[in-house]
């Protein structure tokens, strides 16, 4: 079978300078709105802007690109070893703990001699 | 078509319960799943085990997939009997060139649009993650990668099949390790109405024979004599976009960290990280006759005790 071979995309890069609208958050990250909710009020999950409540004019919430890694695979964790909601916080918590660690280990064997091989 | 033998890939026997055939997925999901397991070829095993689950967890596809019959060997040629078709399927369809996983798929679709959805039903394209390995100098100036992925896409006769794709995506200057790139609509196609799967590109530097990587911050050895650390001396450093001199201080110790400011990896909000040269001292593999005799007259000369901190923790 021929190869579709398609022009040069550009990118969107999951960091801490792109912003995602709530709706799309949702839709990318393949947490229910119950979950979202679920994460945010046990603040394991935060949105950049907040939907202020009470008001009528309230903008509807952001959520960092950044984090979208993250709630991915909490999401197919959940979906994958059926967990529950307490379950899906604490998996979100954990995986937030080994991204710190991990990211610690990196800057530490980059910060000390190469390892002679 | 090539047969695979979903109940053996989850070690359960034909006639295992459905409680028995979860609790055989949940265990090789513990182990072989990619997001937690550090198993070798975890993604692949947890493909197998995830497309034999999602077949026989479910009644239907279960019965269907019984009714293909079980005289064959895994990766045999087969071709499902002709009244399998008109049962379950399209006794028109091409199984040739179809994978198992994706008649499955297709059979699912046909459901949903069938009955008991209310007619046409989206169903959005698979995501998929590809590991993007890039040089420094290509995260340094920025490069295109070339993407190969093989999606399902459903054919003329409705049925899915595996097509490979191949793109080129734009990785700007500025990649640092782990950071994800999204390639809106470029995964697995939509059904229905449903939207294209996204592709992931998770960034992977790869081992430089001289610099490492700490998020945009750079770090190399800097090897120094013990005389040039003591006395001080002007040295150079290659860095990504050519050699720079750096002036070492007298009394620079081993360990020490000299900054050399914006040599780092290209930030795109930042400007650029930072290059830090790490001190070694090192000694000549062997000394000539000249040497020791010029050591040997420091040992005697000196009163430096690089130990006498031991005495003052000890007592």
């Amino acid at each position: 079978m021929m190869h579709e071979m398609t022009g040069v995309i550009g990118e969107v890069w999951l960091d801490e300078h792109n912003e995602l609208p709530q709706a799309e958050f949702l839709s990318l990250s393949g947490l229910s709105a119950v979950e979202l909710r679920h994460l945010i009020e046990c603040e394991m999950l935060l949105p950049v802007s907040h939907a202020e409540s009470d008001s009528d004019n309230a903008l509807p919430m952001r959520f960092s690109a950044q984090v979208l890694v993250l709630a991915r695979v909490a999401a197919r964790l959940r979906s994958d070893f059926d967990l529950d909601l307490n379950g899906l916080a604490l998996t979100l918590q954990m995986l937030r703990r080994i991204q710190q660690l991990e990211a610690e280990l990196r800057d530490l064997r980059a910060q000390g001699p190469q390892v002679q091989r | 078509m090539k047969y695979k033998d979903y109940y053996s890939t989850l070690g359960v026997d034909r006639n295992a319960s459905a409680a028995d055939i979860k609790k055989a997925y949940r265990k090789l999901a513990h182990k072989f799943h990619p997001d937690i397991s550090k198993e070798s070829q975890a993604k692949e095993k947890f493909q197998e085990i995830g497309e034999a689950y999602e077949t026989l967890k479910d009644p239907e596809k279960r019965a269907a997939y019984d009714a293909l019959g079980s005289d064959y060997r895994p990766g045999q040629d087969f071709r499902p009997p002709p009244e399998w078709g008109q049962a379950h399927g399209d006794s028109q369809a091409g199984f040739d060139d179809m994978d198992l996983a994706d008649l499955f798929a297709s059979l699912a679709g046909r459901r949903q649009r069938g009955h008991g959805h209310g007619g046409h039903y989206p169903i959005p394209g698979q995501d998929y993650e590809v590991p993007a390995e890039i040089t420094l100098e290509q995260a340094a100036q920025g490069t295109e990668f070339e993407v190969n992925i093989t999606v399902p896409e459903p054919g003329a006769d409705g049925f899915m099949r595996r097509v490979p794709r191949t793109f080129k995506a734009r990785i700007a200057k500025g990649a640092a390790e782990g950071q994800r790139l999204r390639l809106p609509g470029k995964g697995g196609k939509g059904l229905n109405g449903g939207r294209d799967g996204d592709l992931y590109l998770i960034i992977h530097l790869l081992p430089h024979a001289l610099f490492r990587a700490s998020g945009h911050d750079l770090y190399i050895d800097l090897p120094l004599a013990p005389w040039e650390a003591a006395l001080g001396a002007t040295v150079e450093v290659p860095t990504l976009h050519g050699p720079v001199h750096l002036k070492v201080t007298p009394g620079t110790r081993s360990g020490q960290k000299l900054r050399l400011a914006k040599r780092g990896l290209p930030n795109p909000h930042e400007g650029s990280g930072d290059l830090y040269a790490v001190v070694q001292i090192v000694l000549p593999a062997e000394l000539s006759e000249r040497e020791r005799d010029l050591l040997q007259q420091l040992a005697k000369g000196t009163t430096f005790n690089p130990r006498s901190h031991f005495k003052e923790v000890a007592t």
